[in-house]
């Protein structure tokens, strides 16, 4: 009985399925997927220069800072929140942040979508395009 | 005193630190982010490979399976499919059930001696839940890791987050799996320092692949949950070296994801040289993926030669004269 | 047995407690009585095998009788097998050391040996393997488990491997499948190129070779015990048998291991098939030539066992039966079942076995055109063609013994069982964990029951032995059933040290004690001229 032929056609899907990313990026994928999508920023942000904190922090740290807002505005009534560099915000998702970054699809979603990330703000909060 | 754990304890954590001096002190952020990962992809593609095409080329000179239930023989007598198979349908059956869920595991006892000259067999599902445990979260996670490897992010990998973080506790959300390999192997790892006997049979190539798997998990959670990476930067990375447009994302890297990304690269270089082989060789067991029905159909063996064998024709000669005086028949009179 | 300890000594002496030292450290016991003797040079020359020395030798000398390219000889011989058996390289590669199989040995259950859980008896080759051919081994050495091929490391293999009974237990419970059967035989094949293998072994291959039984029974001599087996028959059940040998135009061959005709109580099991037949008024023979169900050759090389298992088609041909029946045997259906086809077939004789009396067609048969008897027995009962007083057995209360080979080489469960609740009226399992896919070895299998180890084998054969006991204690069970032959010679001494006051039978001595035979004379005896249940009930009420 010769099984090489079972065994090289399972080695041969098997390495298809390790190869997974190789093969699906070329056929499915965007041309320059290997740089992130940029997010844009409203003149207003631009005009602010800096967020509530450095840029480089905001990149990893913005979810922890939203989320840190909701528990002092929510659970202790805490309705200033005070900046690394002194200054004083409004702790709100939809009165601060999305004040500047006004545009989610073009701000948040650029980001997320890449990195495949589902965040659960949306679920309670409306976004200043739904308002309108 | 068995100190093959300490070496390899010890062989993880160098890989580590040569890993973060690397890129954080020498800024070798290409060798460990680019030239490192696509060698080990090589090595593993081209090992793997080689060691599956060995194994074929090794002949199946018997069917040999270990059966576990009752063989197809009376058609009253009820044929158990899956522990005896008979056709090929039946062998998969029995192959999935095995890899899938690990069947054979299933069935660990221990042995226990009783006063009185009392033998006892207990079932013990420990070594079985651990490696379910350890081997689904592992797959689970590598799946998961596909957001980074792809765009657009293909629906399953969706699909797995949303299941694998359905608790929505910690920020960012936490996903199980993670978790759970992480237990799963510090569970295996326990079994292999505290049991006398596996302490006994084990050896450094048994601690090794532990202690890499242990090291992948802690600085994968460590970059999810407390000295965040940018998510971004690492897709971009990793985009890169799927797409074959390798680089550095601009802004770097922190050096603990490149521990992790190298402890990954040595774990894939590795598998081909390793037990952990057992990922393709289960496939090809004889005991299992073989039919039990060698009595109705025959099985070839490929170097099958002939034997010096005693005929019938010399056994008469030697015993011609005792077989006819007690009336036995003869061919040569 | 002199020397043996009281059962309750032995017991309390087994230590699973693992050593201080690494196990590759600790040298092999190799003292008289760990080992079986060697094979006399007259059968390894009879057999063309290698013949290490003319000398007498023994395993406890400080030097073997080993040539000097020994070395070569054995890496040759490992690269060759691992071309030949996927089998051998897959599990050569792939074991984890989980140790799922650590306790699922009978050899380690009884001697608390690390080496003899089957992770550490399969190192024993692996560790060689990894330092001999594999990259990672060559490169890391040691730290990889690798270790060079010493003298040492012979030894050790001598000992360990004459300490499995290829039983395939712990295959069952290895997430791999990893056979320790197949180590061992590879292991037994190696040192048989240095001529380095046991007499018990090779005396019976040799034997075999020439008179075509392991006992080394002539013609003549073989059909005088039959006759005395009929004559025996004939006293205890009026009925008189006149068995034919190698007779031409037969429809059925029989073959059975020659132990059923050699000692009790395999004897007793051959009646049983005799009764049987003439019940059926079967058209069958037994031949002289083919007049071996067992192959000790599986012990000893596949050639060896090729060699000897040639003579079962051959000789079917030449007397042109239909198809062969073969009698209760453990390895030998091992070698029918996985082997036999594949070997010598595809048969030139005969057509798919179909039993005369049922017409039953035994279409899982159809290629190597032999039925196991309990097959054919279990097919006999579902169709009511037996006339049976299973009241006859009542002086045995029976519990049933899986044979290792028949259970996980074959997955004979349920035949021997129709059988044995048909024929006797109290019938009870052993515990789950100890029977069918999981049943126990003997602990003598594998050409291991001779008499110099009998240590090892009343400890190899405790895990049976204990699980017989606690029927023994719970059921009062008086009787161990079985179908093989290896069984039926090893058990009662096993049964006299652990559970004195249980028999050994095979299934078909109580189908011949049941058997209603025509124009029989009243029975008060059983096929071992004991008195049926109703004077024992007697003798206890006085």
């Amino acid at each position: 009985m010769n099984d090489k032929n079972k065994i090289i056609t399972g080695l041969v899907i098997f390495f298809l399925v390790v190869l997974f990313p190789f093969w699906f990026n070329l056929i499915f994928g965007a041309a320059d997927a290997s740089t992130a999508p940029e997010p844009e920023l409203t003149e207003k942000a631009e005009k602010a220069e800096t967020c509530v904190a450095e840029t480089e922090h905001m990149r990893t740290e913005h979810m922890q800072i939203l989320d840190q807002w909701r528990d002092t505005v929510v659970r202790d009534g805490q309705r200033i929140y005070v900046a690394e560099n002194g200054k004083e915000y409004d702790p709100s998702l939809s009165n601060t942040c999305m004040d500047c970054h006004s545009n989610k699809e073009k701000f948040c979603d650029r980001c997320h979508n890449y990195a495949s990330v589902n965040p659960y703000c949306w679920d309670c909060h409306t976004y200043p395009e739904e308002t309108e | 005193m068995n100190v093959a754990y300490l070496y390899s304890l010890i062989a993880v954590v160098v890989l580590g630190l040569i890993a973060y001096a690397g890129v954080e002190a020498a800024g070798l952020d290409v060798l460990f982010g680019v030239v490192i990962p696509y060698l080990a992809l090589i090595v593993f593609l081209i090992g793997f490979a080689n060691k599956v095409l060995d194994w074929t080329k090794s002949a199946v000179p018997f069917k040999i399976p270990t059966t576990f239930g009752q063989q197809k023989s009376l058609d009253w007598i009820k044929h158990n499919r899956f522990d005896s198979p008979y056709t090929t349908g039946q062998v998969v059956i029995r192959m999935l059930l095995e890899i899938l869920l690990l069947r054979s595991l299933f069935k660990n006892t221990r042995v226990g001696f009783g006063k009185g000259q009392r033998i006892a067999y207990k079932w013990v599902v420990w070594l079985w839940l651990f490696a379910i445990l350890f081997h689904y979260s592992f797959f689970v996670v590598v799946l998961r890791h596909l957001r980074f490897f792809a765009e657009p992010v293909p629906f399953f990998v969706s699909f797995l987050e949303k299941i694998d973080g359905m608790f929505q506790i910690l920020l960012p959300n936490l996903f199980l799996s993670g978790v759970l390999l992480l237990g799963g192997a510090l569970l295996l790892l326990l079994r292999r320092v505290l049991l006398p006997k596996l302490v006994y049979i084990s050896k450094p190539a048994d601690y090794f692949p532990l202690f890499l798997i242990i090291g992948i998990a802690v600085t994968g959670l460590m970059m999810r949950y407390l000295d965040k990476v940018d998510v971004v930067r690492v897709k971009e990375l990793a985009m890169g070296l799927a797409t074959l447009q390798p680089g550095i994302p601009e802004g770097g890297i922190s050096g603990l994801f490149y521990v992790h990304l190298f402890f990954v690269s040595i774990l894939v270089a590795y598998i081909p040289f390793s037990k952990i082989m057992h990922m393709g060789g289960v496939f090809l067991s004889p005991t299992r993926n073989l039919a039990n029905n060698t009595r109705a159909k025959r099985h070839v063996n490929p170097w099958n030669y002939p034997v010096k064998t005693h005929t019938y024709e010399e056994y008469e000669e030697d015993f011609r004269d005792k077989m006819k005086e007690a009336g036995i028949p003869v061919e040569k009179e | 047995m002199a020397d043996t300890p009281k059962p309750d000594q032995l017991y309390k002496n087994i230590d699973h407690t693992m050593p201080d030292e690494a196990w590759e450290e600790i040298p092999p016991d190799l003292s008289q009585g760990r080992f079986p003797y060697p094979t006399k040079p007259k059968n390894l020359e009879y057999l063309d095998m290698p013949t290490p020395t003319k000398e007498e030798w023994s395993p406890a000398d400080e030097e073997w009788p080993i040539p000097d390219n020994w070395q070569e000889i054995i890496h040759e011989g490992f690269k060759d097998r691992l071309e030949k058996y996927r089998s051998l390289k897959i599990f050569m590669d792939v074991c984890v050391r989980c140790g799922a199989c650590a306790d699922k040995c009978h050899f380690f259950i009884g001697t608390g040996d690390p080496k003899n859980m089957p992770v550490l008896r399969a190192e024993l080759l692996r560790s060689v393997y990894r330092k001999d051919f594999t990259t990672a081994g060559k490169i890391l050495g040691k730290i990889n488990g690798g270790r060079p091929l010493t003298k040492q490391v012979l030894k050790e293999w001598f000992s360990y491997f004459y300490q499995c009974t290829e039983c395939r237990r712990c295959s069952v419970y290895c997430p791999y499948g990893i056979d320790t059967a197949e180590i061992t035989m590879m292991g037994r094949e190696l040192l048989s190129l240095l001529g380095l293998n046991i007499n018990w072994i090779l005396e019976p291959v040799a034997n075999c070779f020439r008179t075509g039984n392991h006992l080394g029974i002539q013609p003549h001599a073989l059909k005088e015990m039959i006759e005395f087996f009929c004559d025996d028959i004939e006293e205890i059940t009026g009925v008189k048998i006149d068995p034919t040998f190698n007779r031409k135009g037969a429809e059925i061959l029989f073959i059975t291991p020659s132990g059923d005709y050699f000692a009790d109580p395999g004897t007793y099991t051959m009646m049983g098939y005799l009764l049987l037949f003439e019940h059926l008024g079967l058209d069958y023979t037994l031949s002289t030539y083919a007049s071996e169900g067992g192959n000790f050759g599986l012990f000893t090389s596949s050639e060896a066992m090729k060699r000897l298992n040639a003579k079962m088609f051959a000789e079917a041909k030449r007397l042109g039966v239909k198809w062969i029946l073969g009698g209760e045997c453990g390895h030998m259906w091992r070698v029918i079942h996985q082997y036999m086809d594949t070997m010598n077939g595809p048969p030139e004789f005969g057509e798919t076995p179909k039993s005369p009396i049922t017409g039953t067609v035994f279409d899982h048969a159809a290629g190597t055109k032999m039925v196991h008897i309990t097959e054919f027995t279990a097919d006999l009962l579902r169709h009511n063609k037996l006339k049976l007083d299973p009241s006859r057995n009542d002086n045995k209360v029976v519990t049933y013994h899986d044979s290792c080979n028949p259970s996980r080489a074959m997955g004979l469960f349920e035949e021997p069982r129709y059988i044995l609740k048909n024929v006797c009226n109290h019938f009870y399992e052993m515990p789950e964990n100890t029977i069918r896919e999981q049943t126990f070895c003997c602990g003598s299998g594998s050409g291991l029951n001779t008499e110099e180890i009998m240590e090892l084998r009343l400890l190899g054969g405790l895990p049976r032995a204990n699980a017989v006991k606690f029927v023994h204690e719970k059921f009062g069970v008086n009787m161990l059933s079985c179908i093989c032959a290896i069984d039926r010679a090893a058990f009662p001494p096993l049964m006299d040290y652990w559970v004195p006051g249980v028999d050994v039978t095979g299934i078909h001595e109580l189908v011949g004690n049941a058997l209603v035979m025509e124009g029989e004379s009243e029975r008060t005896m059983d096929l071992r001229f004991e008195p049926l249940k109703e004077e024992t009930e007697v003798d206890a009420d006085e």
